[in-house]
């Protein structure tokens, strides 16, 4: 039998072979659902996800604790003494621990985590030498890339979530729930409160997108997964003790940082609008600059790992 | 592969070469010369042994082919399209095993052929379990399946490398050493598994450091040194290139020296009751009958075929695992 001949057998008698096989629109996704998958079931997502959650849980017993004698947190006034925002509020309202738990939260542990994720996500995948088969499969760079910064923010949510989810629980089991003042000093219903509490999650959540694209461009740089974190991290921690130096007001703006705090501002009635829109649009800018960047480097790397 | 054009119009192949190289250069950024104008061409249906000491420019050259690295000059086409660019054409008909298998330890095995078939568009979700199911079966890792991949011994986790270039019916598959870490058996399970597949058509680019093994399932052969090609044909063909050594067994090994020298022949070795020699130009029957005319007492006389790893040493001048 010539070799032509063998190869027409091969295409006739196999299932597929004879077919053109081209990628079908639905099929795309299949590299999603598999990273998703692969992504939660990670041993480490796993305990990131569980320090988040709890967080909320130290804080709930915390001020139990503190207040159990009938003092107010800190001892301070109506607006607390120290401590994340709220703080103060917790003891006449259960949901009080969403916000105080958001704001514990956004300025450290959620970017921390958000950092590993991003951060692991190409250089990761090169580490392991993962990254050429999913490359000759083919999963398509830009298709493996989005497929990557598509995890990145949805991890972005679940972790966010946790933390609300986690305080709002213990915030139940703990103490008082009912209709909350705001900070303008209004009062709004429950119902209304636990909308205004998924908001501000959203937004937390939202304002995590511009370190996630950071973290998978930093990712897009290195073989190396513990580099790519570890740099990640470092870049959240320069940036946050830069912030605080007054001298250095007329380049803070462009922080990604900068506005994070902003989601208190849902908390008042009405609600005040300028500083939400100005966090969210630094996220949306550094989503593209970077996005764009680790486009621009991943699609011409050569895969030497 | 002459039905190409039939079923996939659009790949217009030149010749029938499923692996078509010219001038294929990598240069990496610290200067370092890694594959200097590759001239390479693959047979469709050939099994193709790809030689060379490490460090010769192997994997750099299949990264090229695999669209992983970008070449600095020259071309390089696959399955008669040109890659990179081609990539997500051509690679869904290819299965690579490169340098050996990487996996998710804290996946099972088969969940990490699940993750693979999915990074493919081109794979139908549909038949994924049962193509992952059949392919472990090929490799004999179906009892193993289940655990998680950082259990698995080497020679497991080679199999399961294998298993991710047998997702799918391929055209051509790429493995870079593929019976390392196996035990004999193994090796011989590969072995026959290669046949096989190219016996159904698929032309199969082998790279390995193992003579015997190119030797025993290859049709073709290239041998790489120090980035560039040395030589490239039938396996056939390069060991005809090197002529093989008359031996005689006797033990009057002087006079056969003396002998053989006088019939033309050169390079005598004598060696305990052996005398080795490069054969005359002549016929071998008349060099035997002067042996026996002179009086000398022959017990053995034949020439010894030239192996693949005796063209090698005279290729490159060297042993074939120094280098590197």
């Amino acid at each position: 039998m010539s070799q032509a001949e063998a190869a027409t057998d091969a295409v006739t008698t196999g299932p597929a072979a004879g077919a053109v096989r081209a990628p079908r629109l639905l099929w795309t996704f299949g590299l999603l659902r598999s990273e998703l998958l692969t992504t939660f079931r990670r041993w480490r997502t796993l305990a990131l996800l569980g320090v988040l959650a709890a967080v909320p849980i130290l804080v709930g017993i915390a001020v139990k604790i503190e207040t159990s004698d009938g003092s107010s947190v800190g001892g301070g006034g109506p607006d607390g003494g120290g401590g994340p925002a709220f703080i103060s509020q917790i003891t006449n309202n259960g949901l009080f621990l969403v916000f105080t738990a958001l704001a514990a939260t956004l300025p450290f542990f959620l970017p921390m985590a958000i950092g590993v994720v991003a951060g692991d996500a190409v250089a990761g995948e090169a580490n392991a030498g993962t990254l050429r088969y999913l490359l000759v499969a083919p999963a398509g760079r830009t298709r493996l890339l989005l497929t990557k910064y598509a995890i990145v923010l949805a991890f972005c949510l679940v972790a966010t979530l946790t933390v609300a989810v986690s305080a709002l629980t213990v915030g139940a089991v703990l103490f008082p729930l009912g209709d909350l003042t705001t900070i303008s000093g209004t009062q709004i219903s429950f119902a209304d409160g636990l909308g205004r509490a998924l908001l501000i999650a959203l937004v937390v959540a939202a304002s995590l997108v511009g370190i996630a694209a950071l973290g998978l461009f930093v990712s897009t740089l290195t073989g190396s997964g513990i580099a790519a974190m570890a740099t990640t991290v470092g870049l959240l921690i320069t940036v946050q003790i830069l912030d605080q130096i007054p001298q250095l007001h007329a380049i803070q703006p462009y922080f990604f940082s900068h506005y994070w705090l902003s989601f208190a501002d849902l908390m008042r009635e009405p609600v005040y609008w300028d500083d939400l829109v100005k966090n969210l649009g630094l996220q949306g800018l550094y989503a593209v600059v970077f996005g764009s960047a680790a486009w621009a480097r991943f699609t011409a790397k050569d895969i030497t790992a | 592969m002459g039905d190409a054009s039939a079923t996939e119009p659009e790949q217009g192949e030149p010749g029938d070469s499923v692996i078509a190289t010219r001038g294929l250069t990598k240069r990496y950024r610290g200067g370092q010369l890694a594959v200097d104008g590759l001239d390479l061409t693959v047979p469709a249906g050939s099994v193709f042994g790809f030689l060379g000491p490490n460090g010769s420019g192997k994997t750099t050259t299949i990264r090229m082919l695999m669209g992983l690295i970008e070449p600095t000059s020259g071309t390089a086409r696959v399955l008669g399209r040109p890659m990179p660019r081609a990539s997500r054409a051509v690679l869904p008909h290819v299965g690579a095993l490169i340098e050996g298998p990487a996996l998710y330890g804290f996946l099972s095995g088969r969940d990490n052929l699940l993750r693979y078939d999915a990074a493919d568009p081109t794979a139908d979700p549909r038949t994924r379990r049962t193509r992952v199911a059949s392919a472990l079966e090929r490799v004999g890792l179906t009892a193993a399946g289940g655990k998680k991949a950082k259990a698995y011994s080497l020679g497991m986790k080679q199999r399961l490398g294998l298993a991710g270039a047998l997702l799918q019916p391929r055209r051509l598959l790429v493995l870079d050493e593929p019976t390392n870490g196996l035990d004999p058996q193994g090796m011989r399970e590969i072995r026959s598994l290669v046949r096989e597949l190219a016996s159904d058509g698929t032309t199969v680019f082998l790279s390995s450091h193992l003579l015997d093994e190119i030797e025993q399932v290859c049709t073709h052969a290239a041998v790489m040194a120090q980035g560039r090609l040395i030589t490239q044909g039938a396996v056939a063909d390069l060991s005809a290139g090197v002529r093989g050594r008359l031996v005689v067994t006797t033990p009057d090994t002087g006079d056969a020296a003396r002998v053989l020298k006088e019939q033309g022949a050169a390079d005598v070795v004598v060696a305990e009751d052996r005398v080795t020699a490069e054969p005359p130009e002549r016929d071998l029957a008349e060099v035997n009958a002067a042996l026996v005319t002179a009086g000398v007492r022959v017990r053995g006389f034949g020439v010894e075929r030239a192996s693949l790893e005796d063209a090698f040493v005279a290729l490159t001048g060297e042993g074939f695992d120094v280098a590197g």
